[in-house]
C-alpha cells in the first residue's frame, strides 16, 4: 500500500465566513448503533464528518440526521469495507473531501455467527477479515497519514471479548482479540510519533435491536456509551472499558485458571 | 467477501442473553400493564425495514413505539409488534418556519432536546414527553392548550405512509387528504408512518408563567376556564374521593411560555425510577384521600403565581419513571372522556358522583376543557366540552363493572371514550362514539390490526372480563 500523498491545503469544506475550528472526523461503519449516537454527539459540537458504510439508504439516513443536528459538514461514500483493495482510494477520497483528519473512528465488524463458525471455516474466515484483517488494511493507512503528520488520534472498537476466549463466541472473541493486540503494538509504535491510538472495549449495549432481549434492561444505554467515548477520544485515552464496571469483570475473567475456566459456562 | 456491517453492540450481546426462555411477563406491556398478551417484537430501525421484515409472514402486525397507550390499542395478541424507536432520526429542520422532519420512532423529548436550545417547543404536548411522533399522530394527541391549538394532527403538515403492500403516500391536507384524515387518529392500522413533519412553535425561555388557583365544585371550575381563556395552557386536578363540602374540590393550573428571555439549555436526565411492584394494598381510600388533602393544601395558599421550568409544569410525572409500578402488578386502567358542552357539567358531576360512591381511589384525576379548533382525524377524540381523566386500579369484580357503567353513562351524556386509554369500552360503545368507524376500516392495512380493534369491532360483543 502506498504512502498517502501530502493533500493539497485548502479551505475547510465547512468553514464558511467565520473561521471556526470543528473537529475532522472519518468515521468507518457509520450506520452502526454505537457510531451513529457517537456521530449524533459530534454533530450538536458543529464537527465536520465524513461517514463510510455499505447501505446507500441508511447512509444517506444517518448524514441527514446529523446535518441536520448541526454538523458542519458531512460527507458520504458508500463502500463494503471488506474489500483492502479499494482501501487506500477510498480513505484518501475522504481525507481530501474533509480537506484532514484529526480523528479516525472504526466500528466496522460482525458478528458473525457462532455456531455455524465452530463447523465452517469459510465462515469463521469472513469473521476474522471483516473484524481484524480488513481493519488493519484501513489502520495501516490510517496510522502511516498520521505519522507523516505527527498528529492524530484512532479510535477503534474493538470488545470485551477479545480478552479472553470463550465458548459462547470464540471465534468473535479471537478476532476482536487480534485488534486489541495490533491496537497495543501499534500504540507502541506511533504514540511517540505523536499519534493517540486508543482502543474502545464495550460490553453489552441496549438498542432497538436488542430491546426484546431477555435482560437487555440492565444492557448499558447507547447515548451513554456514545457520551463516555467522545469523553475518552478528548482525553486521549489509551483503553477503555465502557461502561466502566467490565474493567474489574474482565480483570477477573482473565485471571480464572484454566483448570477451572474450561468448565465454566461462559 | 461481502458481509454486511452489523451493529458493534449487538456483537457483545452474550448470547445467552437471547437463549433464555421468555417467562412472564411479555415482553411489550402498554403503559396501564394491562391486559397482558404475548406478542412478538420486531425492531424497525430504519425506514425501508417496512414492509420487508413482514416477508412470508402469516400473523398480523402493529407498529408501536414507546407504549404509553394505556390500554390494548398498542398491542396485538399472538402478533407482531413493529417498534419504531429505533427509527428516531431527524431529516430537516427548518429555523423560519420552525417544521421539523423526522422519522416517525422519534420520541417527543428527543424532539425537546434539539428544539428548546435552538428556541423552539412542540405545539401540542401530552402529560408524558416519552411518546413517539408516530404515536401521537396515530392517536391524535392533545394537551393543555387545546382550546388555542387543537390536537396534534393540526400541526402535522404531511407526512409519509407506508402499506404492507409496500405503496408509499405523501399525506397532506391536500395529498390524498382521505388517507391524511384516516391516518390521524388512525390507531397505525392504516399503515407505517415512516416519517412526519410537525410545525414547532417559537419560544424564548424554558419558564412557564404559572397560576395555581383552589376551586371548590364544577361551577367554580367553569368560571375559572372561562376567566383564564386567554392564557395559552390551563388542566384542573380534581379530588375524585371527597363528598360533601369537598366534592369535586381541585387546582385550577394555567401557565403561558414566559416572554422573558431565559436559558435555553437541555432538559436532564431524570434520576428517578419507581424501584418495585407495590403491593395491591397500597393505593386505598385512606391513602389516596391523604394524599389528595395534601395536593390540595400543599401549595399554601388558594391562588399561587410562580414562574416555573416547564418539566414540572407539563411532564411532573416523567420526573420517576416507570411511576405505573405504583398500581402493582395487575396494572391500572384509565378511564377519560370528552363530553360535548350540552350536558358537559351534569354528566361531570354525574360521573364525579358515580366515582365517589364507588370508593375506587384514584389521585391522577384530570379535568380540563376542550375548545372547538375541529381534529383532522376521522377517528380523533378532541370535542369541545369538557374533558376528564383518571386512572383506577385494577380491582376484579369492581373496576370493570364500574368502567361498564362510567362508559354507559358517557354514552348517555353524548360524550366518548379516548381508545389509546382505554382497556374496558364495548364493541357498542365504541361504534355509538365513533360513527366513522365503517369508513374508516376500508383504510386499514389487511396485515395491521390490534388488539382494541379486534375488540371494540367483535360483532359477538365480547366483553373484558376480570
Amino acid at each position: 500500500m502506498s504512502t498517502p500523498a501530502i493533500l493539497p491545503s485548502g479551505t475547510s469544506p465547512g468553514s464558511d465566513s467565520t473561521a471556526k475550528i470543528t473537529k475532522k472526523i472519518l468515521v468507518l461503519g457509520a450506520t452502526s448503533g454505537i457510531a451513529e449516537a457517537t456521530c449524533r454527539i459530534w454533530a450538536a459540537q458543529g464537527a465536520q464528518m465524513f461517514l463510510i458504510a455499505r447501505n446507500p439508504e441508511k447512509l444517506a439516513a444517518v448524514a441527514a440526521d446529523l446535518k441536520t443536528r448541526g454538523a458542519a459538514y458531512v460527507g458520504t461514500a458508500v463502500a463494503d469495507l471488506d474489500d483492502t483493495d479499494k482501501h487506500a482510494e477510498l480513505l484518501s477520497h475522504a481525507i481530501n473531501s474533509l480537506t484532514g483528519m484529526d480523528v479516525a473512528y472504526l466500528a466496522y465488524g460482525i458478528l458473525g455467527d457462532e455456531p455455524r463458525a465452530e463447523q465452517d471455516f469459510e465462515h469463521a474466515a469472513q469473521i476474522l477479515h471483516s473484524n481484524f484483517v480488513a481493519p488493519v488494511s484501513l489502520l495501516t493507512w490510517l496510522a502511516n497519514f498520521c505519522v507523516q503528520r505527527h498528529a492524530g488520534l484512532l479510535a477503534v472498537i474493538s470488545s470485551v471479548a477479545g480478552d479472553r476466549g470463550r465458548k459462547s463466541n470464540y471465534l468473535y472473541g479471537s478476532s476482536k482479540a487480534g485488534l486489541t493486540a495490533y491496537l497495543a503494538g501499534l500504540r507502541n509504535r506511533i504514540d511517540r510519533e505523536g499519534v493517540t491510538v486508543l482502543t474502545i472495549k464495550p460490553g453489552p449495549v441496549k438498542t432497538a435491536m436488542t430491546a426484546s432481549m431477555k435482560g437487555s434492561e440492565k444492557f448499558a444505554d447507547v447515548n451513554k456509551v456514545a457520551a463516555t467515548i467522545v469523553k475518552a477520544i478528548d482525553a486521549k485515552k489509551d483503553n477503555l472499558y465502557v461502561p466502566f464496571q467490565w474493567q474489574p469483570i474482565m480483570f477477573i475473567i482473565r485471571n480464572i485458571p484454566d483448570r477451572i475456566f474450561k468448565k465454566l459456562n461462559l | 467477501m461481502s458481509l454486511s456491517t452489523a451493529e458493534p453492540e449487538a456483537l457483545n450481546t452474550p448470547p445467552e442473553a437471547a437463549r433464555e426462555p421468555d417467562r412472564a411477563p411479555p415482553a411489550f406491556q402498554s403503559w396501564g400493564r394491562y391486559p397482558k398478551y404475548g406478542a412478538k417484537v420486531v425492531p424497525l430501525n430504519w425506514q425501508g425495514d417496512f414492509p420487508a421484515v413482514l416477508a412470508g409472514s402469516q400473523d398480523s402486525a402493529l407498529p408501536v413505539g414507546l407504549g404509553r397507550s394505556y390500554g390494548d390499542v398498542c398491542l396485538l395478541k399472538d402478533g407482531t409488534l413493529l417498534q419504531t424507536t429505533g427509527m428516531n432520526r431527524l431529516i430537516d429542520f427548518d429555523p423560519q418556519t420552525g417544521i421539523l422532519t423526522a422519522e416517525s420512532g422519534i420520541s417527543l423529548a428527543q424532539i425537546l432536546d434539539f428544539a428548546v436550545p435552538r428556541g423552539f417547543f412542540l405545539p401540542v404536548t401530552p402529560g408524558t414527553k416519552y411518546v413517539t411522533l408516530g404515536g401521537a399522530i396515530a392517536n391524535d394527541i392533545h394537551g393543555k392548550n387545546h382550546e388555542v391549538a387543537g390536537s396534534f394532527g393540526n400541526h402535522v403538515p404531511c407526512f409519509e405512509l407506508v402499506r404492507s403492500d409496500g405503496s408509499r403516500r405523501l399525506c397532506s391536507r391536500t395529498e390524498n387528504p382521505d388517507w391524511y384524515a384516516a391516518t390521524i387518529g388512525g390507531m397505525g392500522l392504516t399503515g407505517l408512518i415512516t416519517w412526519a413533519q410537525l410545525r414547532l412553535r417559537p419560544i424564548v425561555s424554558r419558564g412557564i408563567d404559572y397560576e395555581g388557583i383552589q376551586f371548590h365544585g364544577i361551577d367554580e371550575f367553569l368560571d375559572l376556564k372561562q376567566k383564564y381563556q386567554h392564557v395559552e395552557y390551563t388542566v384542573s386536578w380534581v379530588d375524585c374521593v371527597s363528598t360533601g363540602k369537598n366534592f369535586a374540590r381541585g387546582i385550577f393550573m394555567a401557565g403561558d411560555h414566559s416572554k422573558v428571555p431565559g436559558e435555553l439549555k437541555p432538559s436532564p436526565e431524570p434520576k428517578l425510577v419507581f424501584p418495585f411492584d407495590a403491593p395491591a394494598f397500597t393505593l386505598n381510600r385512606l391513602s389516596v384521600s391523604a394524599f389528595n388533602t395534601v395536593f390540595f393544601h400543599k401549595q399554601g395558599n388558594a391562588h399561587v403565581k410562580a414562574v416555573h421550568d416547564y418539566e414540572p409544569f407539563f411532564y411532573p410525572i416523567d420526573a420517576v419513571l416507570r411511576w405505573n409500578r405504583l398500581y402493582g402488578k395487575r396494572g391500572l386502567v384509565q378511564f377519560q372522556y370528552a363530553i360535548p358542552w350540552e350536558h358537559a357539567k351534569e354528566g361531570t358531576i354525574a360521573i364525579l358522583r358515580e366515582i365517589a360512591k364507588s370508593g375506587l381511589a384514584s389521585f391522577l384525576a384530570v379535568l380540563k376543557a376542550f375548545g372547538d379548533i375541529p381534529s383532522l382525524g376521522m377517528m380523533s377524540f378532541p370535542q369541545a366540552g369538557i374533558m376528564f381523566a383518571l386512572d383506577f386500579p385494577i380491582k376484579p369484580g369492581i373496576t370493570f363493572p364500574l368502567l361498564q357503567r362510567l362508559g354507559d353513562m358517557t354514552l348517555d351524556y353524548g360524550g366518548r371514550l379516548y381508545p389509546a386509554k382505554d382497556a374496558a369500552m364495548t364493541a357498542a360503545q365504541f361504534q355509538t362514539f365513533y360513527p366513522e368507524w365503517q369508513r374508516f376500516a376500508r383504510f386499514r392495512d389487511p396485515m395491521l390490526t390490534s388488539s382494541f380493534w379486534e375488540r371494540v369491532t367483535d360483532s359477538t360483543g365480547a366483553k373484558p372480563t376480570l
